[in-house]
Order: structure tokens, then C-alpha cells, then sequence
């Protein structure tokens, strides 16, 4: 295999694992501000929730902004034509997501409880929008968006802002929303204790089956869809979505394809049933810890589950599909992602590295009087 | 062809400059202040001596405070250049984006991880090892802003890159010549140390002010003379490394350099600095009277007493050339992209590659490239010319204020050396006014970078205005909206926090607000504590 090729493969997987990462990490984080008000019930124990994620919060979301930033680099004409194809969705994630550092920060730093208050909800929108953005996106991303290029590579997209809530969309929305608060209440489970562990273990527990249902129906419902197909594609030449000679064609269930080619791919689902069926039960059982690893594989199941149906395919084209944005077209130059490969090769295992220790140094559970007592808490 | 309309790319500008200044309010208070937290804290280590461990917790809570909005407003920024940008992060996303990638993962995940030991892990790390944690934290924001420098320095020397024409967009050849562009390295330094300027003179004008009403003298003082070492220090260096940022302009960006000069005619070498000039624009000339230092800017920018600066005029003349060479190159681009196999094509576009840019900073006037007027060609060759009044004047108070802080920190650290900070002291009352100081002149210093790049995204390669996203009115309208009203809530409620911690002080733990004399209670309340 050329190496340009295997460069370009090897990035869509590190996207994938980004992703996850993102999914894993700062879903988590969400999942907390979702059940934030549902899970405390007084100021003490949202506050010890908030303090379980609090010194942590902000090493996670760069899992969010290194995918952006990988895009950016590694897939520079997803990221041009996604972002601003999805400008009013992305603005409603970005707004949402500016008022968590904030929420975090503030909230507590005045005793009124208007105040904290108003911050508790801002904490829950910022925790349940993003994440049914995320899932709604790759519903979308399944259905393919509404864009072409020009001859000069200026992307035009087509489609409007309430087009993208669709039913599927959404379904896979509540997928992803369902998942964040499986993750999120795990991780409180693991640091708290009395009355707030309880209603994040009964949290847990419905969440947990819920996300099974949705991740069946979701499955069942591709099948109807219509899928994309590619042919006549260049793995290996340079980056131009505007070749001639690729044909794309839809056709109903084209995304069951690369099972029907490769029926090891279904691990994959199988790993999401597994890690939601047994985190559950662990998580009833109290073993929140392994709940929150079994939630961690169900994530990398889901995403794989999308990903190995899709590929190449990484943004389909409903409007022009022969220019739809595959592996083989959409990537940055082969200098670019040798240079990109070399510093990831270096830096996230340093990451995995430093982040385990510092989830290490942290470790243990949080009480009210501890962090009523601590000025620098949130 | 679609292209964004005229008022679209006016209000991209207006979001992008609005919210890339926002965020850079932020920016240079946590790259100065983690460094002097980190400077207090070893103190501690070293000597023991409490106190310097309640300098540090007191003026972490700041720049916690400091840092939210930092990190909010960053996002923003992460975003952008994709919702707003799109013709531009495909053109040269191929270089840009590597450097904003490994931000990410060499800087930003560190500063991040880290900060949130450093607020929380007072008990939980061992005292070197808390240390550690907060020079870990000052080095990630540091890193992070090197490659933010990075990405910009393509911006204004676009070097180790060439245009693709079978993928339409420019790719990296050199990533060492990107990460050593002469642009990036100067520029790096010159916002590092700017933000330790920041930082210094956000601790000493805060201590001056505890100092004149006679509140947490201990902690005020120490704090007051380390800022004040520290600023005087990073102050010299933000002025030495702006003369090397200029000269570095005056090879790379000719047209920068002309605006912030105010030098619309050639002047014989060595020519004078202007201190004093009122440009116009419209007119092309300095109106009404100009104060002149003979030879200076000569000097300071080439390092030389024969090179010619080249003036506005004659640089527009040069750029009308360019936009005539570029014309057949942009047309056989056209041509070569509608049929991969016309081979002649290929090599037009090749020969004219480097005016390619030119050529686009016409298509706004003339969509129809092969029948473009000399009128059209005037009018895009006027387009190459940065704003120069505001250009001028934001170089010069930047300057300014970079002097007013040289004399005020000079004065601070030599009255807190020779009186110990016990006196009181005239300075020390006026001292809070100068707190806005350093990020006024961070926020020119970036207007006139930036405003000075005009009129390209990428210097010479990419015509701003061809490089925003094809939105409707409205929707920019909208985030327009949206954006100041967010941005709106969050400065005021940071503004009222910092204030009311600010006014607060060290508060119950500062021994000299408790009359306790030297004796200092047990700071850290065994918090969040681990379980066995």
C-alpha cells in the first residue's frame, strides 16, 4: 500500500479515536450537567457533583477542541465545508458550550442561590444541547448534507437549519444524550456517596437499556436508508473532490455493505451491547468503576458501529454526491499528516499519560463540608 | 462562481476582529500570571516562608477567574475560521491547521489537565510536586500561544507552502520552515513577554492599590516587588522585540510596514521616523502638520543606513504589475481545473503561481478576468494598500503605552526595592489607572498586525475578502447578535467577580487584615480529602 494511502487511512481512524475520546471524556462531563439538577437536590450535593468533574472538566474539552483541531488539520475541507454548511447549528453548540467553563467557574463563587441557580441551568443546557448536536450530526452525517462545490472549491450548502432535525437525526440525538448520562452519572457513582449516589445509580440504570433501545432502532432504521456507494475513486492521488472519474450511487441499505464484505465488522454492535448490557448490571450491583469502562467500550462500539459502515465515505452529499468528501478526497497533502503523525505519535500517549494521573491524584470520594470548606472549589 | 457578498465579508470581519480582541483580553493575563504564580510559588518551596504560599493561592483565584473566560472565548476562536472562513480553511487549511492541531495536543491538553491540579491539588500533591504542576501550567500557555504564532506568522509571511492547482489550495513543502518563520519566532517572543508584561502589571497595580489603603501590606508588597522585577524586565524585552518584529515586517510585508510609517512616497535612505503624522486615506497623504525624527525609521527597520524604504505609491504601482501577471495564471487555472488534462495550463498556472493571489484581489471587480479594464486593475492594486490611519496610530499608541509602562514599572521596582514599599507614595493611588494599560496595548498591537495584513488573509496568496464563507446577511446578522449578547453577560459578570475578589483580597487568611502580626494561621483546610 502506498503510504499516502495508509497516512489518509490511519487519520480517519485517529479521527475516529478523537472522537471517541471526545465522546468518552467530555460526554461524560456533560452527562453531569444534564442530571446536575435532577441528581442534587441541594446546593451541597450539586456541588459535590460539579467538584467530582471540577478539576477535570477542562483537560477533557480539549479532547473536544484537539477534534476540531485534527479536522482542521488532518481533513481541512471537511472542516471548511462542515462548519460553515452547519453555521447555525454550530453557533448553537459553540454558545452552549461557552457557558460551561464559565458555569464551572462562577457558580460558586456567590453564595445567592438565584445565582447558582441560574448557573445549575446553564450547566444542564450546556450539558444536554451539545450532546444531542454531537448525535444529531452523525445522524446527518448517515443521511449525507445538501452541498457542492464550485469550481474554486468554495463550498455551497443548500440545506436549512431546521432540516437538519430530522427524526433520524434526532433519534440518534437522544442516543448520544442517553449515553452522556449513563457516563456522567458512573463518574459520580465512582466519587459520591449517600442520597446523590443513589439517584445517579437509578439514573444509571434507566439510561443504560434506554440507549440499547434507541442504538436498535437506529441500526434497524439504516437499513432503510438511503446508503452511499463509491467507484472509480484514486486512494492514492492528491485531494480534489472535483474528480471526474468518481461515480457515487445510492442505493437503500448500501451502508450494511462493508458488513456484508467483512462480517467481522459486527463486533463492532456487538461491543455496544455488551458494554451497555453488563455496565448496567454493574452499575445496579454498585461496581460503578467497571460501569464506567463498559460505558467507555459501549461509546468506541457506537462510533465504530458508524464509522466501519460508512467508510470511505466521511461526509456524503445528498445534493451532489459524486463530490461527496471520502477518505481518499477530503485529507490534507501527505507531507501534512507524516508531520501531523509524528507529533501525535509522541503526544497522546503522553496525554493518556498525564491525564490517568491526574484522575489518580484526585481520586477518592468528595463531601459536602470538604467543599464548602475549600475556597478554590467550584 | 458564488462569492460572499460585499456586506458579508464586512460583517465576518467585524465578528472575527470582535471576537479574536475579546479573547485576547484574556490571553495575556494568563500567559504573564502563571509564570509569576509559579515564581511565587518557588519561593515557598525554597524558603518555606508561608506567606508566599498565600501570594500564590490569592492570585491563582484571579487568574482562575481570569482563565474561564479565556478558555470560553478560545473555543470561539477554534470554530471560526470553519463557520466564517470556509474558502480560506480550505485554501490553506492543509498548513494552517497542523500547527493548531499540535496546540491542542503539545500545549493546550498540559495547561488544562494541569490547571485543574493546580487549583484543586494543593492537598493532594506534595509541595514540589504542586510546583511542578504550576510550571507545567505556565509552559502549556506559553506552548500554546508559540503555535498560535505559528499559525499566524503564515498569515503574514506565507513560507514553506506551495499552491496545489490539482486539489486548489496551498500545501505544506517545509514544516521547519513554518515553525521558524522569521515572523512566527519574533512574534512569539513579542506576545509571550507582552503578556508577562500583563501579568506584571496586573499584580503591581493591584498591590499599589492595597498598599495606598494600607491593606495586606505583607502580601502586597512582596507581590508588588516580585511584579515590578518581573515587569521591568519583560518590558524591555517587549520593546527590544518589537524592533525585531518591525524589521522582520520590513522585508516580509512592505505594505505593513508603509502604513504604520505613514509613508506614502519613497524617501531616501535612511528615511525619518514619523512620531507625529495625520494620514488620509482618501487623499493619500499626511494632512496638516508631521514631526519627523530624521533617519530614525531608516534605521530601526532595515539595520542599515542605505536600504530604501519603499513608499505607499510605489508599492501600489508594483502591485498593478502583479495583478496583470497574475490574470493569465488565474484564467489557466480555471481552465486546468474544468479539464485535469490540458498539460499547457498546468504550466501557466505554474509560471504564474505567485501573483495568483493578485489576480483573485481583482475577481471582486472584475468576475470576468478576461476582460478586466485598467480602471478595475487601478481600483484592486488601491485594495493592496492597508488602512493606514488606523494602522499608524494603533503602532503608535501601542508604543506609547509600552513607554508610560517602562517609566511606571522602572519607578515601582526601584521604590520597592529602596523603601521597601512602606512609605507612602504618590504612585501608589494612581497606580489602579494604569491596570488597563497593558491589554490596551495588546489589543493595537494585534489591530495593527492585523489591520496592517489588509487586504490579505494570507499575505500576497489569499484576498481576505474571497476568503470568507458564502453566508446570508441575515445569518451574520444573527451571530452577530447572538455573540454580543453572550459576550455582553460574561464580561460584566467577570468584571464584577474580579472586582469583588480584588476588593475582598487575601481575605481571612492575610495575617495583617487579622492584626495576627506575624503569625499565620493553617491555610489549607484539608479539602477534599481521600478516601482510605
Amino acid at each position: 500500500m502506498e503510504l499516502y494511502v495508509a497516512m489518509k487511512v490511519l487519520w480517519w481512524l485517529l479521527l475516529g479515536v478523537l472522537l471517541m475520546g471526545l465522546a468518552i471524556m467530555v460526554g461524560m462531563d456533560m452527562g453531569v450537567g444534564t442530571i446536575l439538577r435532577y441528581v442534587g437536590r441541594t446546593d451541597g450535593e450539586r456541588r459535590v457533583a460539579i467538584n467530582i468533574i471540577g478539576p477535570h472538566w477542562d483537560g477533557n474539552q480539549v479532547w473536544f477542541i484537539l477534534g476540531g483541531g485534527a479536522i482542521f488539520a488532518a481533513w481541512p475541507v471537511i472542516y471548511a465545508t462542515a462548519f460553515s454548511g452547519l453555521y447555525v447549528v454550530m453557533l448553537l453548540l459553540l454558545w452552549t458550550m461557552i457557558i460551561r467553563p464559565v458555569g464551572f467557574e462562577y457558580r460558586s463563587k456567590l453564595p445567592s442561590a438565584t445565582w447558582r441557580n441560574a448557573w445549575d441551568w446553564g450547566l444542564f443546557v450546556s450539558g444536554l444541547v451539545p450532546m444531542v448536536v454531537f448525535g444529531a450530526a452523525i445522524g446527518n452525517t448517515l443521511q449525507g448534507f445538501p452541498y457542492h462545490f464550485e469550481w474554486n472549491m468554495a463550498s455551497v450548502y443548500s440545506g436549512s437549519f431546521l432540516a437538519l432535525f430530522n427524526p433520524f437525526a434526532i433519534l440518534c440525538g437522544l442516543l448520544s444524550v442517553s449515553l452522556s448520562v449513563y457516563m456522567g452519572a458512573a463518574m459520580v457513582m465512582n466519587r459520591s456517596e449517600g442520597a446523590l449516589y443513589e439517584r445517579c445509580r437509578r439514573v444509571l440504570v434507566l439510561a443504560g437499556p434506554l440507549a440499547l433501545v434507541l442504538f436498535s432502532i437506529g441500526g434497524i432504521w439504516v437499513a432503510f436508508l438511503q446508503g452511499y456507494s463509491l467507484s472509480g475513486a484514486t486512494p492514492g492521488a492528491d485531494a480534489n473532490p472535483l474528480d471526474p472519474h468518481v461515480v457515487v450511487q445510492l442505493s437503500r441499505g448500501a451502508w450494511f455493505a462493508n458488513y456484508r464484505a467483512l462480517p467481522a465488522l459486527w463486533l463492532l454492535p456487538l461491543l455496544t451491547y455488551a458494554g451497555i448490557g453488563m455496565g448496567t448490571l454493574a452499575g445496579r450491583a454498585g461496581r460503578s468503576h467497571l460501569a464506567w469502562w463498559l460505558g467507555a467500550l459501549a461509546w468506541i462500539g457506537v462510533l465504530g458501529t458508524v464509522g466501519a459502515a460508512m467508510f470511505p465515505f466521511m461526509m456524503p452529499s445528498s445534493s451532489n454526491p459524486a463530490q461527496s468528501l471520502t477518505v481518499w478526497n477530503a485529507s490534507s497533502s501527505e507531507h501534512t499528516l507524516i508531520w501531523m503523525t509524528l507529533w501525535t505519535a509522541v503526544f497522546v500517549p503522553a496525554i493518556l499519560a498525564y491525564t490517568s494521573w491526574a484522575f489518580w491524584v484526585m481520586r477518592g470520594k468528595v463531601r459536602t463540608e470538604q467543599v464548602e470548606g475549600d475556597d478554590h472549589a467550584y | 462562481m458564488v462569492v460572499p457578498s460585499d456586506t458579508v465579508v464586512d460583517l465576518s470581519r467585524w465578528q472575527f476582529a470582535a471576537t479574536a480582541l475579546y479573547h485576547f483580553l484574556f490571553v495575556p493575563l494568563t500567559l504573564g500570571l502563571s509564570f509569576i504564580l509559579a515564581a511565587m510559588e518557588t519561593v515557598y518551596v525554597t524558603t518555606g516562608r508561608v506567606i508566599y504560599k498565600d501570594m500564590a493561592r490569592f492570585w491563582s483565584k484571579l487568574f482562575a477567574i481570569n482563565f474561564a473566560l479565556g478558555v470560553a472565548t478560545g473555543l470561539t476562536m477554534e470554530f471560526e475560521f470553519g463557520t466564517n472562513w470556509s474558502f480560506y480553511s480550505h485554501y490553506v487549511g492543509d498548513i494552517f491547521g497542523a500547527p493548531l492541531a499540535i496546540e491542542g495536543l503539545m500545549a493546550f491538553f498540559m495547561e488544562s489537565t494541569f490547571v485543574g491540579l493546580m487549583l484543586f491539588g494543593w492537598d493532594r500533591l506534595g509541595k514540589a510536586g504542586h510546583l511542578a504542576v504550576t510550571f507545567l501550567v505556565a509552559l502549556g500557555s506559553n506552548l500554546s500561544a508559540l503555535w498560535i504564532l505559528v499559525a499566524n506568522g503564515f498569515m503574514q509571511d506565507p513560507v514553506g507552502a506551495a499552491f496545489n492547482p490539482v486539489s486548489q489550495r496551498m500545501e505544506l513543502l517545509s514544516f521547519f520552515d513554518l515553525l521558524f518563520s522569521h515572523d512566527a519566532q519574533s512574534k512569539f517572543v513579542h506576545t509571550s513577554i507582552a503578556g508577562y508584561v500583563t501579568g506584571a502589571m496586573f499584580v503591581v497595580t493591584i498591590s499599589a492599590w492595597y498598599l495606598s489603603k494600607g491593606r495586606h501590606v505583607e502580601i502586597a508588597r512582596r507581590s508588588l516587588r516580585m511584579g515590578a522585577l518581573f515587569g521591568v524586565f519583560s518590558v524591555i524585552g517587549v520593546i527590544t522585540l518589537g524592533d525585531a518584529l518591525g524589521f522582520v515586517a520590513g522585508s516580509a510585508q512592505p505594505t505593513k510596514l508603509a502604513a504604520m510609517e505613514g509613508m506614502w512616497e519613497t524617501e531616501p535612505a535612511p528615511a525619518p521616523l514619523k512620531l507625529i503624522a495625520f494620514p488620509s486615506d482618501r487623499e493619500q497623504r499626511n494632512l496638516g502638520p508631521t514631526v519627523e525624527l530624521p533617519g530614525v525609521a531608516g534605521i530601526l527597520i532595515t539595520h542599515s543606513l542605505d536600504k530604501e524604504l519603499p513608499g505607499i505609491k510605489e508599492l501600489e504601482q508594483r502591485a498593478a504589475g502583479r495583478i496583470r501577471n497574475g490574470i493569465p495564471g488565474l484564467l489557466a487555472l480555471q481552465r486546468f481545473r474544468a479539464n485535469p488534462d490540458d498539460l499547457a495550463a498546468l504550466a501557466t498556472v505554474k509560471e504564474h503561481e505567485a501573483d495568483l493571489g493578485y489576480a483573485m484581489l481583482l475577481l471582486r471587480y472584475a468576475p470576468d478576468l478576461s476582460r478586466a479594464t485598467e480602471a478595475q486593475i487601478a481600483r484592486a492594486a488601491r485594495d493592496t494598500i492597508p488602512p493606514v490611519w488606523a494602522t499608524f496610530w494603533s503602532f503608535r499608541l501601542m508604543i506609547g503605552l509600552a513607554f508610560l509602562m517602562l517609566i511606571y514599572l522602572i519607578a515601582m521596582a526601584t521604590y520597592s526595592l529602596s523603601k521597601q514599599c512602606v512609605a507612602q507614595n504618590f504612585l501608589l493611588k494612581f497606580s489602579i489607572w494604569l491596570l488597563p494599560a497593558p491589554f490596551l496595548a495588546s489589543e493595537l498591537g494585534w489591530l495593527t498586525a492585523e489591520l496592517g495584513r489588509q487586504p490579505w488573509t494570507v499575505y500576497e496568496r489569499l484576498p481576505t475578502w474571497i476568503s470568507a464563507s458564502t453566508h446570508s446577511t441575515g445569518y451574520m446578522i444573527f451571530s452577530l447578535l447572538g455573540f454580543t449578547l453572550i459576550y455582553l453577560v460574561f464580561i460584566i459578570i467577570e468584571m464584577f467577580l474580579m472586582v469583588k475578589f480584588v476588593r475582598q483580597g487575601p481575605g481571612q487568611h492575610d495575617p495583617v487584615s487579622h492584626g495576627g502580626g506575624g503569625m499565620h494561621p493553617v491555610l489549607s483546610q484539608p479539602v477534599l480529602q481521600r478516601e482510605e
